[in-house]
């Protein structure tokens, strides 16, 4: 492992003052862009006015920036976390801190995590800390198949964590989906249609003028999924007003439609809507048997979000799960971005950990993995790109958010960590309950006072 | 509160004869005695005998490798011979290689023993996860010592595949769950396929009674209105179970009685315990429990705040059996920090890194150089050789079977894996793993990756999973 040389790891503290974006250029590090490529020995990256300048070998440093000497470090984009629950929960099994999944709502589609989310809960420093700049968060299906709309993030140690509120809708079209739908499959899939079609039908009828709400802009006017249009819609409909609003960008394309979806079978099916709802701006999450259609994935242009490591037959809707399905579907002209939860240890911070996995299993004679430019993009550019945020975040590339990671070491690599974090040009305090906690008890020694006063 | 056991009829009591089983922790410097393989009862007195014998093999010898030795050594450019079934020698490029060895290349590899996770629920949580086959909780009474996790185990599940293959795991330990005070048996198995339980039993390996504090006994059945439904009211029912085991023991001729025969063999030595305790002050009331009651606990399972009391795990000579990183999941792991392994080593205590989790015992390696990382960045070296044991020596101390296998020493069974780079990076796979000297798993041969009984027919199989 390469070690820490001469940038300082020591964490800035929080203060009440807005931080101020400064202008830096890290010399003589190792850079990986983020882009697919592999990584750059010996090169400059320069961030000004919270955007990347440039980055590479052979960049020059313009005057009046700061100059931070990288040498045996690496420097990356911020990693962007795919799917998480960050700000929607504190501690998982205590309920009343956690917002991740509605069981008792009335409502569905029109969830929406942005104005719940807390950037002061302990997993967002953690993640920070683990280099996470950027992420998805996810609400999970609660009550109905939709699990609401999530939104984009940065995970900047301020309130301002909500970049794209909205930015997509997630519904469950898996096992999952069939128990909340009512016992089948074929039941998911007919509330599902049937929702679309109460969407279009509600847009048309309240002359919702359409307009773009990409994950990159506001909504637009007119198109504000809280709050419906007082309609008049005759009988035979299941959909709430709320509900069938939050639904209409998503008929419309204007809003990403997250499928949840593993079974071979059923992703066939999911892709098959866009039969009937051309204008579906649809991304897979989960596909865990991915790799069996990844042709028919790759033609309809559609990512994915999948978690690597997974290759146990976990459910009958995942007995193909191999950690070949992530290499595979790439290597099929997929974009797959690694992200998702499947055990307790499974924080964004780990993300490193799935993609440098994807490395070694290139390794493994008949599996299929990624190289380390390939793998490490699945947890930066292209995560970024299926939120629609595609040369904006998750890259070093001119104009782009100034989102860099120092690390200490390959930041694959179990022996790597950040050593600092910026967002948007922005260096980010590191501290946080563990770190805390790992400062009081680096001694035990209670002779003079309790370790309670050590603080 | 009542009597939580049935007493049984006048039939004597069928205990282990075993000789007593020495508790000895798991610190680096324990050299604890251990009964030996031979004073085990004979197969004809012990129930659920274990029916597994090693695989053919050949004598081998590992040359040009770094040896880790799973006892803290390291051996650049070592050879590790082993034959019929047992670790013949290990040592430097001038050990010589008896007549007739086979010759494995390890230039550029690393060896390390076989990979033993002490808390795992394959078997009786097997994939897939359907509501058939969660065997691992019999969730109807707060103790039932009564329950041996073997009677749960189902050996086709695919887990244990993908433990040999990418985990490099050749022993590993199934517990039964925690939503009981006292769960049941744990049974130790070889990572072998096998038709039968009995086929994975490890010959000779001890049991150990799970047992669980906190959070889930109380909610568990506190949800039921029934005791326990607060933590006060874990204790006191270990308490009077604790007691009632006395009062059986204390018996002339006491009667079968499955419950009071696990809590008897604790409390004679023979039986050891795996605590699942998340806090430190709850560990630190287990510990007075263990001694009010006369038994040594072996290890605190998922202990994320050893690292608080970690000087008082040492003087008690307890591992705590971690996750490198994981937290936050519930109330009593909101305090955990990923310095947890370093700093209970740091303090000479003992560290097993465990998995619980059929991903995770995947790749205990990695979660254990994770931990190491965690531990150097706040200034706690602790050497490769050290974190092997980890996940090596000190799993199998605290599991009991440190005589028997945990490191690369002459006349322990040859339980090897040889990875394909250094086992604490990202970057390495194993490539080989022997299990009793016989190759178990290879990655360059698709035939020796072992397909269960599930898998037949089914999408994907014989894929490299």
């Amino acid at each position: 492992m390469k070690r820490l040389l001469t940038l300082a790891a020591s964490a800035i503290a929080l203060t009440s003052a807005p931080a101020l974006a400064q202008d830096v250029a890290i010399t003589g590090a190792t850079v990986a862009l983020g882009d697919g490529s592999e990584p750059v020995e010996n090169a400059t990256v320069v961030v000004r006015g919270g955007r990347v300048v440039a980055a590479g070998a052979g960049v020059s440093v313009p005057a009046g920036v700061t100059v931070l000497d990288g040498s045996g470090t690496w420097v990356t984009p911020g990693l962007f976390a795919s799917s998480t629950n960050l700000g929607l929960v504190d501690v998982g099994a205590v309920s009343e801190s956690n917002d991740v999944d509605a069981d008792d709502s009335p409502f569905g589609a029109a969830l929406d995590v942005a104005p719940v989310i807390n950037p002061m809960a302990q997993d967002f420093g953690y993640s920070r800390a683990g280099g996470v700049t950027r992420a998805s968060v996810m609400p999970e299906a609660g009550a109905s198949i939709f699990g609401g709309q999530g939104a984009v993030i940065d995970l900047g140690a301020d309130f301002d964590a909500v970049r794209h509120p909205r930015a997509f809708q997630v519904v469950e079209l898996g096992e999952r989906g069939a128990r909340l739908a009512g016992g089948s499959r074929t039941s998911v899939h007919t509330l599902l249609r049937n929702a679309l079609h109460e969407a279009g039908t509600y847009g048309e009828a309240a002359q919702l003028r359409s307009g773009s709400s990409s994950a990159g802009g506001r909504e637009a006017e007119g198109l504000d999924s809280r709050t419906p249009n007082p309609v008049d819609r005759s009988g035979d409909v299941l959909l709430s007003r709320f509900d069938a609003a939050a639904l209409v960008p998503v008929v419309r394309g204007e809003q990403k439609l997250y499928v949840k979806v593993e079974r071979a079978s059923d992703i066939l099916s999911a892709l098959a809507l866009r039969e009937e709802f051309p204008s579906l701006d649809m991304v897979l999450v989960g596909a865990t048997e991915g790799w069996m259609v990844a042709p028919q994935i790759a033609a309809a242009g559609v990512p994915v979000i999948a978690v690597a490591l997974r290759d146990l037959p976990v459910s009958f809707e995942q007995l193909a799960a191999t950690q070949s399905n992530v290499g595979r579907m790439v290597d099929a002209g997929v974009r797959v971005a690694i992200g998702g939860y499947d055990s307790s240890g499974d924080h964004p911070r780990n993300l490193p950990q799935q993609a440098g996995n994807m490395v070694a299993l290139n390794r493994v004679p008949g599996a299929t993995g990624l190289t380390w430019g390939e793998a490490f993009a699945a947890i930066t550019s292209v995560p970024a790109e299926v939120a629609g945020l595609g040369g904006r975040v998750g890259v070093l590339a001119e104009g782009a958010h100034g989102d860099l990671v120092v690390w200490d070491g390959d930041p694959l690599e179990n022996s790597s960590a950040p050593l600092r974090v910026f967002v948007d040009g922005v260096e980010q305090p590191l501290t946080n309950h563990q770190t805390r906690l790992r400062d009081r008890y680096r001694s035990l020694d209670e002779s003079e006072r309790p370790r309670a006063y050590e603080w | 509160m009542g009597r939580h056991f049935r007493k049984g009829g006048p039939a004597a009591l069928l205990l282990s004869t075993a000789a007593s089983i020495a508790l000895a922790g798991c610190t680096a410097a324990s050299g604890s005695e251990r009964p030996t393989v031979a004073a085990a009862p004979v197969a004809s007195e012990e129930p659920y005998a274990s029916t597994y014998e090693r695989f053919p093999g050949v004598p081998t010898a590992i040359v040009g490798a770094t040896v880790y030795d799973g006892a803290g050594g390291m051996i650049e450019n070592g050879t590790v011979l082993f034959a019929d079934g047992e670790v013949v020698g290990i040592g430097g490029a001038d050990l010589a290689i008896p007549a007739g060895y086979t010759r494995v290349d390890g230039t550029g590899r690393y060896v390390t023993p076989g990979i033993i996770d002490i808390h795992s629920h394959l078997g009786d949580y097997p994939t897939p996860s359907v509501e058939a086959h969660s065997d691992g909780n019999e969730a109807t009474d707060p103790t039932t010592p009564e329950v041996w996790a073997e009677h749960s185990v189902w050996p086709q599940d695919p887990g244990f595949s993908r433990a040999l293959a990418n985990g490099g795991i050749t022993t590993l330990q199934i517990l039964p769950g925690s939503a009981n005070l006292m769960g049941g048996r744990s049974v130790t198995l070889r990572n072998v396929p096998s038709r039968t339980v009995q086929g994975m039993k490890f010959p000779g390996a001890p049991y150990s009674l799970k047992m669980a504090c906190g959070e889930n006994p109380k909610r568990v059945y506190g949800g039921r209105g029934r005791m326990p439904s607060t933590r006060m009211g874990n204790f006191a029912v270990n308490r009077e179970t604790w007691i009632e085991a006395q009062e059986y023991m204390a018996e002339e001729e006491p009667g079968r009685d499955l419950a009071m025969e696990t809590l008897a063999g604790v409390l004679s030595g023979e039986i050891m315990i795996q605590n699942h305790c998340y806090r430190a002050d709850e560990m630190a009331l287990v510990l007075s429990m263990a001694d009010e009651f006369g038994y040594q606990v072996s290890a605190f399972h998922h202990a994320v705040e050893s690292y608080k009391i970690a000087d008082m795990l040492r003087e008690h000579d307890v591992c705590s059996a971690v996750w490198a990183d994981w937290y936050g999941f519930k109330m009593e792991a909101y305090d955990a920090i990923p310095e947890n392994a370093a700093l209970i080593h740091n303090q000479g205590a003992c560290v097993v890194i465990h998995s619980d989790d059929e991903n995770g015992i995947q790749r205990l390696n990695q979660e254990a150089a994770k931990a190491q990382a965690d531990g150097r960045r706040m200034g706690i070296e602790i050497s490769d050789a050290d974190v092997i044991s980890w996940i090596t020596l000190n799993a199998a101390r605290a599991m009991g079977i440190d005589e028997m296998t945990g490191s690369l020493e002459a006349g322990k069974m040859a339980d090897v894996v040889l990875w394909n780079g250094d086992p604490l990076s990202i970057y390495s796979r194993p490539e080989t793993v022997w299990i009793d000297g016989a190759v178990m798993y290879d990655m360059n041969d698709p035939q020796m990756r072992p397909i269960s009984d599930f898998e037949l027919g089914q999408p994907g199989e014989g894929d490299v999973k």
